[in-house]
């Protein structure tokens, strides 16, 4: 059996005891909420810890407030469950939702939350190994190693961001309050990320992640994609999340075209949204739009699939995705899941 | 459409014979055809099965391995002091602790408990630890220190072609290649030259793994008299007792294994593993009970699942689709050690001439060491692979001829009672039924070439054995044996040494007794698969279990039957075949109120006799084959089975989803039906499976850079096996025409319906885009490149295009059947053959006794 390493694990009630045990612990000091992330990690020993300090018994955290129309403020400890069934979230952010639910399996999302889902480790088929196989190829840049072996030449690791709430966050125009001893911020979810593998997040070790914020969803028609090989379980290979906010003749004012799991971060195509913007959704337009998202992806040999069918399928996947906002007929056999 | 439901049909070109075993009429079965719970069923919902991983013993200790990093090295030290004064550790054990080699085949004892000298793939396990618990084992084994020499690295069956140096191991037929075979029934190049059409085709058909539940675990328990006992998950507890008594240097009379209930097998628990030796030598070294349970990337490195082969194959056709000659040769990558890989390499030739005639047949063959976990039997064992090559070049052959896939099978299906090409001895074949019921229940006639683009329809058929002919020690001996114990309750004991893996064995075995003794399933008590206990059966793989099972079963009980039928005859004063057994009595046909319950006609029978107890024993016909390889394919009888896969493509992603399966089993006849249903099920999962997504594959770093060979995803996570979202609906038809050699005329369920699965999705692809995936599984982005080669006025077909340049020398010369042969090669000297019919036994390494 895989067995987690021996570390000190504090259940603080407070968020204040929480940041001061963060603070005061020798040594590497970690947050975690589900779990679900971070255990496998540590059984592997690609991350560790000295001390643990959880979240979970910080009831705060937790819940959904506000209504459909208005501001909604998701605690970061909300389980993936509690935001999937959230009528509040079904209704208003039906592309949350429908990522949310497509997040592995019941049992995870039973435990992982949506806070865990946004500072999910970035991942690759080189890292996510035990130490025995990771010693077999004398690790890697970003645990133990000298060397991203996805691309030995490249000075930085390319590990891929994984979260599927993340880019639907973006597409969203969402923000995160972070909360350190030092006080309080918030930043756009674009801005939590940083596209590096290793140095994936712009939180600081200190600040603890409490508040997801998403605005008023009013006239926005979203959508979200997913590929990967099966209809569960699988972390994505490519997502795409977009959102498009239209005037009365339906010409489009606002649009976000957000693509994840093909980079160490979320990313944008401003090319496809300059498309949009400014004129209706028509089958041409969404097509000139897809095709214009073509370049925005780099993927590399680091996920399930081939990497040059990958990115092949960023095109078809944000076309299906608009298609469907637009209400034009399915052409894309549609993933199996949550759909 | 609505699918037509699941269902039982009875054959209807064969009435079933009476000649069955164990049969009565028909409509006289009690238990046997009739669905039933499985005996094993309530302990294993509501958790009171114990699998290895739940035993334990007071003072155990617990075992990790220290496994190789280097894909191919040579061991220079091995330093475990650091290890053994760390805290709690009670044992350490390296390789010169246990130095005599091992392996499944005699022919094939390549391997050590522990690494002697090199370690051949990452995984190869160097140095055992004990310790009272096993994070204080694991802390150890990061403390052994081992130092390496690296060598050469090879990959694939081509680097194992071009480096001959260094060997992988000391043995072989030449170079790194573990085995080379040429063997040729009839003028071959006769019947290509009467073809109207010669078709040929290069397939690859990629490693998976067999990715059972149950992590392999074993607790080993020295117990006074200088004896072991072994509780393992084990398919074959026998060659598990064989093989410990070799390396412990033990009498087997001192060595006992228990084999325990198994959380899937499907071949990938019927090696005899390191792990198992290692907890029984730690055991007798530090006088504790010695737990092992390994983690799910070490079953990834025990591996022994379906190996990589590439084919190409070579059919002379007439014009109306009958197949006259045809050239396979198959490259099988067999990973770092012989395993069952020498049977592998004739299977993947042996039944290629069991479904359709085939009057000359040639077969040439290599298997080769490579530097990764070695590959063995999974679920078809290896005639899978050949099978999906054969029904696709079948599905494109029937294309060319402008001829239904469905008729081109039909017309030449193999007549009953034949003997074929290459000498196997086939009795019924319940194909025709099988195809014709999945033709009917998925509307091929009105659906095949009818759908709209981006859907499709595609046949594929398979066969199967049920149960080796040969066992793998060559000998005289019962395959099977089966003893009851009859007591004054009623009740009757069954010993076997079969091992239930969840396939249902235990269920058969029971069910054989209480149909001949009339009694209820719950009046039989088992006792199976204890080395120490029961009579030896030889394990569950080759889908063996019902029939020779069975067969000793029947042959016990109806002597127990005998037995108590005279002592009843007595005591009614009525004939003895007059009796009946059913519903728990025995009792006059004449009358039947005459009669008594079964406990009080035991205790007339324990008057009359004294303590009752009966034996059964079952081995296989001798086939007739003579040749040097005609011992791999002979078998009592083989099952059959046709599927009809409908699937849906996206033209553009090239991702797609099955949509239905039909799929048709001749059964022989069914002792249970819902276990029946439920394997063929099974298999259909399996099967779509490693025809969707599975793939055992392996990475190299630049090697530039680095020396590394290692498995790409060894996790439950990455290696993706489909989950409910892939699984289509399954529309099962059991074709019921009982064979003489089956118990009540049973055949296999467990390996046969998984094989035409995989070419089924294939030809489905086809029939939905127009492109050929000559290989599996069948990714998206294979379909994707297709058709864009197809756009670009290519041939629109993904896969493999060349086999490798092997000289096969002269083959081993058979004369056919048909051209007036005895079964004998006509040129083994000039074939550099050994004579014999023997292909596991003879060769290198001591024979074993029986």
């Amino acid at each position: 059996m895989m067995r987690l390493p021996v570390f000190r694990l504090h259940q603080p009630e407070s968020l204040a005891d929480a940041m001061a045990l963060v603070a005061s612990s020798d040594g590497e000091t970690r947050l975690v909420a589900g779990g679900t992330d971070l255990w496998p990690n540590m059984k592997r020993r690609h991350q560790s810890a000295d001390v643990v300090v959880s979240l979970k018994r910080v009831a705060k955290l937790s819940g959904i407030r506000g209504e459909v129309g208005e501001e909604v403020r998701i605690g970061a400890m909300t389980t993936l469950a509690a935001v999937a069934s959230s009528p509040i979230v079904r209704a208003a952010y039906p592309a949350l939702a429908r990522a949310v639910e497509s997040i592995s399996s019941p049992a995870i999302r039973n435990m992982a939350t949506l806070g865990g889902n946004l500072c999910l480790d970035t991942r690759c088929t080189y890292y996510n190994q035990t130490e025995e196989w990771r010693t077999s190829i004398d690790f890697c840049l970003k645990e133990g190693g000298s060397t991203c072996w996805v691309a030995p030449q490249s000075p930085r690791c390319w590990a891929v961001s994984s979260s599927d709430a993340a880019p639907v966050l973006c597409a969203l125009g969402a923000r995160v309050r972070l909360v350190s001893p030092a006080g309080e911020r918030e930043m756009s979810v674009a801005e939590l990320y940083r596209d590096d593998g290793i140095d994936f997040l712009t939180k600081q070790p200190d600040e603890v992640l409490t508040e997801v914020v998403l605005p008023p969803s009013d006239g926005l028609r979203m959508s979200f994609w997913k590929l990967r090989r099966r209809g569960s379980i699988d972390f994505a290979v490519l997502t795409a999340a977009v959102a498009v906010r239209r005037k009365d003749d339906g010409v489009v004012s606002e649009a976000a075209v957000w693509l994840g799991a093909v980079a160490s971060a979320p990313v944008r195509s401003g090319a496809a949204e300059a498309v949009l913007v400014g004129n209706s959704l028509t089958a041409e337009i969404i097509a000139e739009a897809a095709m214009a998202t073509r370049k925005v992806a780099t993927p590399l040999d680091n996920t399930d699939f081939t990497l040059q069918w990958r990115s092949k399928m960023v095109v078809h996947y944000v076309e299906a995705a608009l298609r469907e906002i637009a209400g034009l007929e399915r052409e894309r056999l549609v993933p199996n899941h949550a759909m | 459409m609505t699918p037509p439901s699941s269902g039982r049909v009875i054959a209807p070109e064969q009435a079933p014979p009476d000649s069955a075993p164990g049969s009565r009429p028909e409509d006289d079965l009690r238990v046997v055809g009739t669905p039933f719970r499985r005996v094993d069923g309530w302990a294993k919902v509501t958790g009171q099965t114990r699998f290895a991983d739940d035993i334990t013993f007071p003072r155990t200790v617990h075992m990790r391995l220290v496994r190789s990093t280097l894909p191919h090295a040579l061991i220079q030290s091995i330093d475990t002091s650091k290890a053994e004064a760390m805290p709690g550790v009670v044992g350490v054990l390296t390789g010169k602790d246990m130095p005599e080699p091992f392996g499944i085949l005699p022919v094939s004892q390549d391997e050590h408990a522990l690494c002697l000298e090199k370690v051949r793939f990452v995984g190869d396990p160097v140095v055992a630890v004990a310790a009272l618990t096993e994070d204080q084992a694991a802390d150890a084994c990061s403390a052994v220190k081992i130092e390496y020499e690296p060598l050469t690295t090879i990959a694939s069956v081509d680097e194992a072609l071009e480096t001959p140096e260094p060997l992988i191991h000391d043995y072989g037929d030449e170079g790194n290649l573990h085995k080379k075979i040429s063997l040729q029934f009839g003028a071959v190049e006769d019947g290509f030259a009467e073809a109207d059409e010669i078709f040929e085709d290069v397939m690859f058909y990629e490693g998976n793994t067999h990715l059972p539940m149950e992590q392999h675990a074993a607790v080993a328990v020295p117990e006074g008299g200088g004896r072991i006992t072994l509780y393992s998950s084990t398919q074959t507890p026998h060659y598990v007792h064989k093989v410990l008594a070799k390396v412990l240097e033990m009498p087997a009379s001192r060595v006992r294994v228990i084999a325990c209930s198994v959380g899937g097998g499907f071949g990938g628990k019927s090696d005899i593993f390191n792990h198992e030796i290692a907890a029984a030598k730690m055991a007798l070294v530090t006088g504790r009970p010695v737990k092992v349970c390994l983690n799910r990337e070490e079953v990834f490195y025990c591996h022994r699942g379906r190996h990589p082969v590439l084919m190409h194959l070579r059919t002379g056709f007439t014009k109306d689709g009958a197949m006259v000659a045809q050239h396979l040769k198959t490259a099988l990558d067999g990973g770092a050690y012989g395993s069952y890989g020498v049977a592998s390499t004739y299977y993947t030739g042996a039944l290629q001439t069991v479904t359709y005639g085939l009057p000359r047949y040639r077969f040439d063959s290599i298997r080769a060491f490579t530097n990764k976990p070695p590959c063995g039997p999974k679920r078809g064992h290896a005639t899978v692979q050949p099978r999906f090559a054969l029904e696709v070049h079948l599905d494109k052959a029937a294309e060319r001829l402008g001829i239904d896939p469905a008729d081109l099978r039909l017309n030449n299906l193999l007549p009953p009672d034949s003997i074929t090409a290459n000498y196997l001895k086939v009795g019924s074949i319940g194909l025709g039924a099988c195809i014709r019921a999945v033709v009917d229940g998925s509307g091929w006639r009105d659906r095949f070439q009818a759908l709209p683009h981006g859907r499709g329809l595609g046949l594929a058929c398979g066969s199967y054995l049920t149960g080796a002919g040969l066992p793998i020690h060559w000998n005289h001996l019962p395959q099977s044996a089966v003893q009851l114990k009859l007591d004054r309750t009623g009740t009757v004991a069954a010993y076997c040494g079969e091992a239930e893996i969840g396939q249902g064995s235990d269920s058969v075995l029971a069910a054989c007794v209480a149909e001949v003794l009339g009694i209820g399933l719950d009046d039989v008590l088992l006792c199976v698969g204890d080395t120490g206990l029961t009579p030896v059966d030889l394990g569950s793989y080759s889908s063996r279990v019902t029939l020779m099972v069975g067969r000793a079963a029947i042959q016990a009980a109806e002597r127990a039957r005998d037995r108590l039928a005279e002592a009843v005859a007595e005591k009614l004063d009525v004939p003895a075949g007059r009796l009946v057994f059913a519903e728990g009595r025995v009792f006059d046909s004449a009358s039947p109120d005459d009669g008594l319950p079964f406990a009080q006609a035991v205790q007339r029978a324990e008057e009359k006799f004294g303590a009752l107890a009966t034996t059964g024993s079952y081995a296989p016909p001798r086939a007739p084959g003579r040749y040097r390889g005609s011992g791999v394919g002979p078998s009592p009888t083989y099952s059959y089975s046709a599927c009809v896969m409908e699937v849906e493509v996206d033209p553009v992603t090239g991702l797609y989803r099955v949509e239905h399966v039909w799929i048709a089993h001749d059964i022989g006849r069914a002792i249970n039906p819902v276990l029946t249903m439920g394997q063929v099920e099974g298999g259909v999962y399996m099967g779509l499976g490693e025809a969707m997504m599975e793939e055992q594959v392996f990475r190299r770093l630049p090697k530039s850079r680095s020396n590394a060979l290692v498995h790409k995803v060894p996790s439950i996570l990455e290696y993706k096996s489909p989950t409910f979202h892939e699984m289509p609906p399954v529309t099962t038809y059991l074709i019921e025409d009982p064979d003489p050699e089956g118990p009540f005329g049973a055949k296999e369920v467990g390996q046969g319906p998984l094989l035409p699965v995989i070419p089924a999705l294939a030809n489905a692809v086809f029939d939905a885009v127009g492109v050929r995936i000559d290989q599996v599984p069948i990714g998206p982005h294979m379909i994707r490149k297709a058709l864009e080669d197809k756009a670009a006025g290519g041939e629109g077909r993904y896969g493999p295009k060349t086999f490798p340049d092997v000289d096969f020398g002269v083959p081993l010369m058979v004369p056919t059947p048909d051209e007036g042969g005895d079964g004998r090669a006509t040129n083994t000297e000039e074939a550099g053959v050994r004579k014999g019919s023997g292909t596991m036994t003879d060769g290198v390494g001591k024979d074993s006794k029986p």
